[in-house]
């Protein structure tokens, strides 16, 4: 039999690097990544020392200049970043994986969980992302694990709605059956049968959460409820820094600007991936 | 081959002619090439072969269009002196509809179900022909309507498409495309959807129709009984080339390209037992056509010349065209090997598995009342009914998805649940359920490694290299090589699709084996090959439920059959005598609405062999 003609339809890494979105995202979102992750290490003053004027100007050992008190900028926009960072990537991945376990046991069992998941998913749905934050911020205070949490609860409904729908979906496809027949457990049917099918559009959700996280969060430091000063962050920045934005716009204008970088990348990735899924799935 | 119109006395008055048509894909590979042929008025040219093999590219071809992807890069297409493919874009769209016409193969699809039957039979004549006034336009359409066998009052022209079966829906679009009296009429497969009563009314309409307003006709389909009855010369198509075209009559009895020939023998027929013959191998991709003849590696009498070049279509015999190097030359070489098998006498044995009253619902509506009859170890028993009969409903009852259904089924006389939670291991294995559909059957995500290696370990305590060890057996027993289980089911063809979900029921060593219709998504040559090895699996002692609605397919496989009709069995007996004698008028309409190329050269069905 001449039957092992190879023609693979699955999303592979070389296929999607071909898209010029997916390169161009992906391109945005390391360099961005790298750029907060591993300046700490390379800031050449220490962010919280008060080492200039206030709002002075770039010099040749502070090329951005110093800000509202005299940090250096340089040093804060690089140690800024690691905050933003891992807030964002823990609030999204806590949030994918709670949503996906409790979407695929509600689009599964369709009987007694489903309502109950599905209802409480709405009820959350319904508030306001930030203000459910703020709401609990404003409470219990602001330590950066309790805003991760809160974050990621407000992620969670968008997560099982979507989970959920496309497990009702691949419940009642006959490979799915074909697994009920044979008595394959449920939790297996739901991770060896149902999650491997919802991997594209969950890799495309989580991209979109990311860009979501880093404006939330972002929001939160500039309202003054994030990150505490005087430790360095790009929205805390924002926020201290915005009274002098005629006379010393670099210690604004930089971190917004890597903001918008990081949530353009993580968007533009996800958007990419997600029609590259949607042109192979056609075929 | 340009030659062509002078030589063919009827392309004098052809009213439509092809040329030299050739549609690309965007690698430059050639979905179709170098077709040429020639439809007279009142004439019907079925155009016939497997999937690929570029028929519905040239049907759309017929109408200027190209589906997304492809490209007509050459050829012309002469309908009534104009070539439509040199045609601007608005003036195209006036001749499409007016002048040739399209019936699409799903006629669901092909309605907008928003539109009321009237408002979308209005809107074609007001496109086309704007001059007539509302009352004229009425008229026509009643017209229309009884020509097509429909009611043409108000009530039915206010319907929604949802409202209407299939094979009325079918009739709209037949309305929609004759309308207008169009010179040319494409119809892509219009009946494949529909179950065969409806086909027959379907294609008797189909007939009448061209004849009486000398409507030329191009037929697609992949159903080579259906184009036997309704067309005058048939074009076989084989990768994207003519292999062959013949009156109707010298094709059927005298097949003269072996692909032809191949075809014939690989269709089960319902007035007869035959053994089936698959053509080995499979269709290649537009991308991977071997050098010289495309069907070479297929063919059983290929010499060198055939891989070294490619033979043009040239004329055999009275009007008969081939691209063959060695055409048959022998009167009747297709039909040579339809000589009848003897059904298998089998002694009376204990049941194997014994359905006792099964009733089904869905919320209010009843599918099933009270079906009994029993499967023995080693037999295939044919569950035979039309669409809404509930043949499916009752396979997946007994498969043990039977959340609609209720009553009492005995499994070597202890009960079985209905519900595959509720059985334990050793049922599950033992009865196993092979799906219609098997491009939803695997998990597109597993590869086959995973896909039978699962179902080893869940049901045997065996290592890893001994599970591997089953996995590749089992795919020996349906012909597939050990590199399979490296691949995805996105990799496979339909057929080795289809096969590596009987491998995955065949690894569990099942006792019963229920397929649901599967070979209904397969090609001809791909069914035979499916067919017989469900014969060599119940040659070994494999009890086989074999759900279908095509007769054909029954008389090949089945020893007994159950025919089901909404709901209820109406006959039950032996298949031969079933299938030559049927008691009752339902059973009869099915043989005789069913398409058979062995019945239309022969006179009217007769008992063919005493009962067995």
């Amino acid at each position: 039999m001449s039957s092992a003609s190879v023609r693979r339809a699955t999303v592979g890494l070389g296929k999607a690097l071909r898209e010029w979105q997916v390169r161009l995202g992906l391109a945005t979102t390391v360099v961005v990544l790298l750029f907060a992750l591993v300046g700490p290490w390379l800031t050449p003053q220490d962010p919280q020392a008060l080492l200039g004027g206030i709002y002075g100007a770039p010099q040749r050992d502070a090329l951005l200049g110093y800000d509202y008190i005299g940090h250096d900028v340089v040093s804060r926009v690089l140690a800024g970043g690691a905050s933003l960072v891992w807030m964002s990537l823990a609030t999204a991945g806590i949030a994918l994986v709670v949503g996906t376990a409790l979407g695929l046991v509600a689009g599964y069992s369709r009987r007694v969980l489903d309502p109950v998941i599905v209802w409480w998913a709405d009820v959350l749905l319904a508030f306001p992302n930030l203000i459910l934050v703020l709401l609990v911020v404003s409470m219990l205070g602001r330590e950066p694990w309790l805003i991760v949490l809160v974050a990621s609860v407000a992620f969670i409904p968008g997560v099982v709605r979507l989970v959920r729908g496309l497990t009702v979906g691949l419940a009642s496809r006959e490979f799915v059956e074909a697994a009920e027949m044979l008595g394959f457990a449920r939790w297996r049917i739901l991770v060896g049968e149902i999650l491997p099918n919802l991997l594209t559009p969950l890799l495309v959700h989580l991209g979109t959460m990311l860009s979501w996280a880093v404006g939330i969060l972002s929001g939160l430091s500039y309202l003054g409820y994030g990150i505490a000063p005087p430790a360095a962050d790009w929205g805390l920045m924002v926020n201290e820094n915005s009274m002098g934005l005629q006379i010393q716009p670099w210690a604004v204008l930089v971190p917004v600007l890597l903001i918008a970088l990081l949530a353009l990348g993580t968007n533009l990735l996800a958007e990419g991936v997600g029609r590259l899924a949607a042109r192979i799935e056609d075929r | 081959m340009s030659a062509l119109p002078s030589r063919d006395p009827v392309t004098a008055k052809a009213v439509l002619r092809v040329e030299g048509l050739r549609v690309e894909l965007r690698d430059g590979s050639d979905v179709v090439s170098d077709i040429h042929f020639s439809v007279a008025a009142g004439e019907v040219v079925g155009l016939v072969g497997e999937s690929g093999s570029g028929k519905t590219t040239i049907a759309s071809a017929l109408l200027a269009h190209a589906r997304a992807g492809a490209r007509i890069v050459g050829g012309s297409v002469w309908i009534d002196g104009t070539d439509l493919l040199a045609l601007p874009a608005a003036e195209l769209a006036r001749w499409r509809g007016r002048r040739v016409s399209y019936v699409p193969q799903d006629p669901a699809m092909a309605l907008s179900p928003v539109l009321r039957i009237g408002t979308q039979l209005h809107e074609t004549l007001v496109v086309h022909e704007p001059a007539l006034v509302r009352a004229a336009r009425a008229d026509r359409i009643a017209q229309t309507l009884r020509d097509v066998g429909l009611p043409s009052d108000d009530a039915f022209l206010r319907r929604f498409p949802h409202e209407l079966s299939g094979g009325q829906q079918q009739r709209v679009l037949l309305a929609l495309a004759f309308m207008l009296r169009p010179t040319l009429i494409v119809l892509d497969e219009p009946t494949t959807a529909l179950d065969v009563t409806t086909q027959a009314k379907i294609l008797e309409t189909i007939s009448a129709l061209c004849r009486s307003h000398g409507v030329a006709a191009v037929y697609v389909s992949h159903d080579l009984a259906v184009v036997r009855h309704l067309a005058d010369r048939v074009i076989v198509l084989y990768a994207g080339r003519i292999v062959e075209a013949a009156s109707r009559d010298a094709l059927f009895d005298a097949p003269a390209h072996p692909y032809s020939e191949g075809l014939l023998g690989a269709i089960p027929d319902v007035a007869l037992r035959t053994s089936l013959r698959p053509i080995p191998g499979l269709a290649p991709a537009p991308q991977a056509r071997p050098q010289g003849c495309a069907f070479a590696p297929r063919c059983r009498q290929r010499s060198t010349t055939c891989t070294e070049r490619a033979p043009a279509l040239s004329p055999s015999g009275d009007g008969q065209q081939v691209a063959c190097w060695h055409p048959l030359t022998r009167r009747g070489a297709g039909r040579a090997v339809a000589a009848a098998v003897p059904t298998p006498v089998r002694d009376a044995v204990p049941a194997l598995l014994e359905v006792d009253g099964i009733d089904a619902a869905y919320g209010p509506r009843q599918v099933l009342f009270g079906v009994s009859f029993s499967l023995q170890a080693g037999e295939c028993l044919a569950l035979v009914g039309e669409s809404g009969s509930g043949k499916t409903t009752l396979a997946r009852a007994l498969a043990g998805l039977g959340d609609h259904a209720q009553g009492q089924v005995r499994y070597e006389g202890q009960d079985l649940p209905l519900n595959a939670r509720e059985r334990d291991a050793a049922l599950r294995r033992q009865i196993q359920y092979v799906f219609q559909n098997p491009y939803r059957a695997l998990n597109p995500r597993k590869t086959v490694g995973r896909i039978i290696g699962d179902a080893v370990h869940h049901f045997f305590d065996v290592d890893r290299a001994e599970g591997l060890r089953r996995a590749v057996l089992a795919l020996q027993r349906v012909a597939l090589p050990p590199e399979t289980l490296a691949l995805y089911p996105g990799d496979l063809s339909g057929g080795e699709r289809q096969r590596v979900a009987i491998a995955r029921a065949l690894i569990c060593e099942p006792r019963v084996l229920i397929c649901d219709e599967v070979t209904s998504a397969l090609d001809v040559s791909v069914q035979a090959t499916v067919l017989e090895l469900l014969g060599q699996l119940q040659r070994e002692g494999l009890a086989i439920l074999f759900v279908t609605h095509n007769l054909g397919v029954v008389r090949a496989v089945a020893d007994r059959i159950v025919v089901l009709r909404e709901g209820r069995i109406v006959e039950a007996g032996a298949a031969d005598a079933v299938l030559d004698r049927p008691a009752n008028l339902y059973t009869r309409t099915l043989v005789h609405d069913s398409p058979s190329l062995l019945r239309a050269s022969r006179a009217p069905p007769q008992p063919l062999r005493a009962a067995s």
